[in-house]
């Protein structure tokens, strides 16, 4: 067995409840492999929501957090405010973190609360069968769109930037060194940092959203639709783009904005 | 008015912080300083009326005192904020009235499921939906009990004045340390808006985590190096899921429930009033207590002759002619009040104990008449009268007095 995994999983839990080819695990070992390069093990906490990626961190070797649909970011904020010294490791999906959890997503990007979320994307409600979910691409067959969903498909990236995160990055499970890399950056960065992974569910989404089932040939599909900007390059037509899409370290934390407000009105504590 | 102490049930309270000092507070704004003695170090709060004054004062005092503050985007991030903030290791609470109560309803069922001590104050108004934002209720009885969906218990407390919104915040907080379980401060409208003369102390008081042995949970705080677990599915004590499981999870379901109905006689907290002679007795909680104590001084024609003129109830009557029961002494009437302090679980010993030697009980409540189920329940021997009143007044001295003359056959 992988010595990371020793050190970071509860053997005893194993085996996962992921399917077969599902891309959590890709997930679950970046992560693991950012807190050791860290070396902070001690000092990470992890918080999830409900859904397949949010039984991500249920292994850890670790204070893990395993709360309510689309509620993780609330209970997140709270620990951090109560050990602002701590880093706290979210982990949530499309459905949990775009659909009920929505709300939390805007206001936490907007108050730029020091939290590292990694938000896994497989286009799916994956725990319960197969259903649409907010970032389900148009004309996928699922089993609430048996003609083929006719939504726009919610960007979550755009959405953390736009309400205000400052370091937002997206890759996929094709890109498992990169996006270890980025969970690090994430963590290391003050601010709040959103992580999109597009994962493949190949039993729930397989043919119906992504068109092809085999868990390899999805991984070849994202490296091969997926892009990273280069200054002055054209767009490829059809591709989402990968990589670090805003890194802002100027940006000023929430925490720290409390406590410089406090200091400016003379507000002695404790 | 001050609720009789002698030889009742009184909070153990180590009250040596400091020294003790009176001060004029309102309700709402007693709560806030209750929590902050009680070592409350987080709140995270939603502004809704008529609870809103309890989050204003959260957002300096907590500050002040070297805790955090955060004003969360809905109710559900409050309720979820507070069950992080506790297992970061601080004491934590948050406040709101009906809509608001109604959306953390299932943060309270993972706080029970997962044994996270926290404090849920609910400032009643009326509903049902947007309700009567600025009157009181007490609608919300079962709901504090059964709001969560599945089986689970809880502690839930019932003040009547500004004093015991003080006291009780307290004691919401060790009850909710000592049996690791979400305490819900049932207040209402009318005691969190009123203002009264109450002591409060400097400082915090020392309440300890809970200590007792887990009943399924792990119970280390974040950060301890103990590899917590804490999971909403049912589980097993270490965080292992067991959902699957039947019997497992029907034990665990039976734990939950029975760690706090097994101690009902340790939470249950009543308070009496001229019960020692009393055939008829009201029992009543919250703010209609109030008016419920008041039908008893003026049934034993305990006066306060400076105090009556100035009572507009009282010139009203006069006024209009009324041969008004305050003018006649009912004293042969026996009449007593038991005061629900601790509304769940429901003290049944002490209900049944407190009200031997009567048979007519007088249940009056700002509601269809919900928790006189419950007394109706207990006291099967006894002919038991719902007084409910719905729409935002609370009952007047004199409309409990009336009651007791009619079912008691004095009519006039």
């Amino acid at each position: 067995m992988n010595k990371l995994y020793k050190k970071y999983i509860k053997t005893e839990l194993l085996p996962t409840l992921f399917c077969p080819g599902c891309g959590n695990g890709i997930i679950q070992y970046a992560a693991i492999d950012a807190i050791d390069s860290l070396g902070i093990k001690d000092q990470v906490a992890c918080v999830s929501g409900i859904g397949c990626s949010s039984w991500i961190p249920c292994y850890y070797k670790m204070d893990v957090m395993h709360t309510m649909h689309g509620r993780a970011l609330a209970f997140a904020q709270g620990l951090k405010l109560a050990q602002p010294d701590k880093k706290i490791l979210v982990f949530t999906g499309d459905g949990d973190c775009l659909a009920i959890g929505g709300n939390h997503l805007l206001h936490a990007s907007a108050r730029n609360i020091d939290l590292t979320v990694v938000m896994a994307n497989n286009y799916i409600y994956g725990m319960t069968g197969g259903q649409k979910s907010p970032s389900t691409p148009k004309g996928s067959i699922t089993k609430t769109t048996p003609f083929g969903s006719i939504d726009e498909p919610i960007d979550g990236c755009r959405l953390a930037m736009t309400m205000g995160a400052s370091y937002v990055a997206r890759w996929t499970t094709a890109h498992p060194v990169q996006l270890a890399k980025a969970i690090r950056e994430g963590m290391e960065h003050r601010g709040f940092s959103f992580i999109e992974v597009l994962c493949q569910c190949p039993v729930q989404a397989g043919k119906g959203v992504y068109g092809e089932k085999e868990p390899a040939n999805i991984l070849k599909y994202y490296k091969e639709h997926t892009y990273q900007y280069r200054e002055g390059m054209e767009i490829p037509e059809g591709k989402v783009r990968i990589g670090t899409l805003k890194h802002d370290p100027a940006a000023e934390e929430y925490i720290q904005k409390v406590e410089k407000k406090l200091i400016s009105q003379g507000i002695k504590r404790g | 008015m001050v609720f009789p102490s002698a030889g009742e049930k009184r909070f153990d309270m180590e009250l040596n912080a400091s020294d003790p000092k009176k001060v004029v507070l309102q309700g709402n704004e007693a709560c806030a300083k209750g929590a902050l003695y009680a070592g409350c170090r987080f709140f995270a709060g939603y502004p809704i009326t008529p609870s809103t004054e309890i989050i204003e004062l959260m957002s300096s005092e907590m500050q002040k005192a070297g805790g955090a503050f955060i004003q969360m985007e809905d109710e559900i991030g409050s309720a979820c904020a507070i069950i992080g903030a506790r297992w970061g290791g601080k004491k934590a609470m948050t406040a709101t009235s009906g809509p608001g109560y109604t959306l953390m309803q299932e943060a309270i069922g993972y706080a029970a499921v997962t044994e996270t001590p926290i404090v849920i104050v609910n400032v009643q108004r009326g509903g049902p939906s947007t309700g009567q934002p600025t009157l009181s209720s007490q609608e919300d009885v079962y709901q504090a009990r059964y709001g969560s969906h599945g089986d689970y218990g809880i502690i839930v407390l019932s003040p009547s004045s500004v004093q015991e919104m003080y006291d009780f915040t307290v004691r919401a907080f060790e009850l909710s340390e000592q049996f690791r379980t979400p305490v819900i401060l049932l207040s209402d409208e009318v005691v969190g808006h009123m203002r009264e003369k109450i002591t409060i102390h400097d400082g915090s008081k020392n309440i300890k985590s809970g200590t007792q042995k887990f009943v399924v949970s792990p119970h280390a705080d974040f950060f301890q190096g103990e590899n917590s677990l804490v999971e909403g599915q049912l589980h097993d004590e270490w965080g292992r899921r067991i959902g699957h499981v039947a019997e497992q999870s029907g034990r665990f379901i039976q734990n939950i429930n029975k760690k706090i109905q097994d101690n009902a006689d340790r939470i249950a907290d009543i308070r009496t009033y001229c019960m020692e002679d009393a055939d008829i007795a009201i029992v009543a909680y919250g703010s209609v207590a109030r008016p419920a104590a008041n039908a008893v001084k003026l049934a034993r024609g305990i006066r306060d002759e400076r105090i009556l003129p100035k009572l507009k109830v009282f010139r009203d009557l006069v006024k209009r002619g009324v041969p008004a029961t305050m003018h006649t002494d009912y004293s042969h009437l026996k009449v007593g009040l038991v005061k629900i302090n601790s509304l769940w679980p429901f003290p049944e010993e002490e209900l049944k104990r407190s009200t031997q030697n009567t048979e007519l009980i007088i249940v009056p409540e700002m509601n269809v008449g919900k928790y006189c189920r419950e007394v109706e329940r207990v006291l099967k021997d006894k002919k038991v009268i719902s007084m409910p009143k719905s729409g935002g007044d609370i009952h007047t001295p004199h409309e409990i007095l009336d009651e007791i003359l009619k079912e008691a056959g004095v009519n006039e």
